[in-house]
């Protein structure tokens, strides 16, 4: 395992977020191959897992040119746990399709936001790799949507495990917000157009929870009801404190590599 | 990745004439000349029959086979392994949707062939009723057992169904593909440390009697198959596509230094055809009954993915029907 500390460059550490956060995702979201309810679903849940470990691997190539860090195969898959900053609703098995659907409804809609801002940074570099990975997210938010539509409206039975997904899903989606100790000196950075590119988690927590309620509304889903508006988020991944499917992940996806640590695979 | 080229029985010819010898007459001309025969056109009814049998255990095939590799998707060793294998497997799953829109057009719904393949009435491909128990399974079955797929698809494109040769035209595109990471991920271990390679040569040690299965019996015990090949369900004998893969395939393990459990194994230059000792064909149909290393496994992994997706299919019925429409 690599001990490297995390970093401590604000914009560097805003970034390992990013790509432990799609590397998590990427991978839970591959665990439908061959599983999936449809086949046209296997089929999506891969491709998203695809772009997510895809803009991972963008990330840690970043981080490893620009800020120092070890190469993407070191950074990505011989980190300890307490060293991963990825949240805690990645993390989570896949469950039923009800919940890897709301998660990913909930996710990606949050990375777009991200993207969004993230692609008003100075760097050029950056701002291109930001721009063409929102567009590629563009496509995940439209299949959450089609489907969230589709099965809290579909049967009696459908709606009850979506709103059921829901509430399970929605305090740890609240905990993709954690603030953290960077937060502050990166939103003084100011981006291409002269204006800081980066809101704040609390900033963009609310820009989320507006528009996924707003959505949720349109379903005829009674958030009020459901008690969404008084959650409590699930705070810590930020931090490196992981619920307990974090270390078996690991662990998993570290197997082989650590058959022969001298070995090219 | 496919399910090798056995089809377990012969059509009985004299059916085919009952139904009426004129249009029996037409169409087997159009298949002599080399037409495609189209999901509108008139065909024997033992013809739709063993074509809606032969691709919906090629679909099965392709989701079953995910299943051993999917298991490592998770485990790959780095990006780059990882994200081909991701997409490989994803080819594998969008295979099986071609494929049961290609049998779709003669008249079975896929949901109808799901629930066959998981009551056990449909066969699909022996090989993938193996573990894949180590990281080198998934080079062996990447370059081998896709190569031997190849060979059994470009032989069956050629077919006279044209939905499923469209269909397979654009599967053996993406082959090519499977068989090119396969065969990278296989010479970096042959070519890696000790351990790598030991790994790799267990893989093979334990893999070559499925991959001596994967065509089928030999001709000289099959049932006869001329009917089959006459219309063009069949294209190549069992025998001459299990000399094909090993014409191309034994040079380029041997090359790597690797060797193949089996001392009998040569080419006769004489005659160009290979030699090898015959392998267990008992095994090989005990396995198509249902009686392989991983057949209950496979088929209760598919059986709870079916159970626990109905709720989802269930809701999209109500919604519209718009999975219907044949691809290819
Ligand atoms: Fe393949
Ligand atoms: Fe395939």
């Amino acid at each position: 395992m690599t001990n490297q500390p995390l970093p401590t460059a604000p914009l560097a550490r805003y970034l390992l977020h990013l790509a432990d956060d799609q590397l998590v995702m990427g991978h839970r979201n591959s665990e439908w191959t061959g599983l999936g309810p449809i086949l046209e679903e296997d089929i999506a849940f891969s491709s998203i897992a695809q772009d997510q470990v895809g803009h991972a691997l963008a990330f840690y190539e970043y981080l490893n040119q620009e800020c120092g860090l070890a190469d993407p195969d070191q950074t990505a898959f011989n980190r300890p746990e307490s060293l991963m900053v990825s949240s805690w609703l990645v993390e989570q098995p896949i469950g039923d399709y009800a919940f890897s659907l709301v998660r990913h409804w909930c996710y990606d809609q949050a990375v777009y936001l991200r993207y969004e801002s993230l692609s008003q940074i100075q760097d050029p570099a950056l701002q291109a790799l930001a721009t063409k990975l929102r567009g590629e997210v563009k496509y995940h938010t439209f299949h959450a949507n089609t489907w969230m539509k589709s099965l809290l409206q579909g049967s009696e039975e459908s709606r009850l495990r979506m709103l059921t997904a829901l509430k399970e899903v929605w305090p740890m989606a609240l905990g993709l917000f954690e603030s953290w100790s960077g937060e502050k000196a990166l939103m003084e950075q100011v981006g291409h157009a002269g204006q800081p590119w980066y809101p704040g988690e609390r900033h963009l927590q609310q820009h989320w929870q507006a528009g996924a309620l707003e959505s949720l509304v349109l379903w005829s889903v009674d958030v009020e009801a459901l008690g969404l508006h008084k959650v409590e988020p699930v705070l810590g991944g930020r931090q490196g404190y992981h619920s307990e499917h974090l270390a078996s992940m690991l662990e998993e996806m570290t197997a082989v590599f650590r058959l022969d640590p001298q070995a090219e695979w | 990745m496919y399910g090798g080229g056995y089809i377990p029985a012969g059509v009985e010819e004299t059916k085919a004439q009952a139904e009426s010898p004129e249009l029996l007459a037409q169409f087997e001309a159009r298949i002599t000349r080399g037409e495609k025969i189209e999901p509108r056109d008139w065909m024997p009814a033992v013809y739709r029959k063993q074509l809606i049998r032969m691709i919906e255990q090629h679909a099965h095939s392709e989701i079953i086979g995910a299943l051993p590799e999917g298991t490592w998707i998770t485990r790959a060793p780095g990006f780059r392994r990882k994200l081909a294998l991701m997409a490989k497997v994803q080819d594998e799953v969008g295979h099986a949707q071609l494929l049961y829109s290609a049998a779709e057009t003669l008249g079975k719904k896929r949901e109808d062939m799901l629930n066959d393949l998981i009551n056990g009435k449909s066969k699909y491909s022996n090989v993938f009723n193996y573990p894949a128990e180590t990281w080198a399974d998934v080079a062996v079955i990447g370059f081998l057992i896709d190569a031997a797929a190849i060979v059994n698809q470009v032989a069956n494109s050629k077919g006279s169904y044209g939905p499923y040769c469209r269909a397979l035209e654009r599967i053996c595109y993406e082959e090519s593909f499977h068989l090119k990471q396969g065969h990278s991920v296989f010479v970096w271990l042959a070519t890696g440390t000790p351990m790598q390679r030991e790994m790799l040569q267990n893989a093979l040690n334990r893999w070559w009697e499925p991959i001596m299965h994967f065509f089928g019996p030999s001709d000289t015990m099959s049932q006869h198959t001329e009917t089959l090949m006459r219309w063009k369900v069949k294209m190549a004998t069992n025998d001459v596509m299990r000399q094909q893969f090993l014409n191309i395939y034994v040079p380029k393990i041997w090359d790597l230094g690797l060797s193949l459990p089996d001392p009998e194994l040569r080419k006769d230059e004489s005659t160009g055809q290979w030699l090898f000792t015959e392998p267990n064909w008992d095994t090989f149909f005990k396995v198509i009954n249902g009686d392989g290393p991983c057949s209950r496994e496979r088929l209760a992994v598919r059986k709870v993915a079916e159970e626990r997706g109905a709720w989802v299919r269930a809701a999209l019925r109500r919604a519209d029907a718009r999975y219907a429409t044949p691809l290819a």
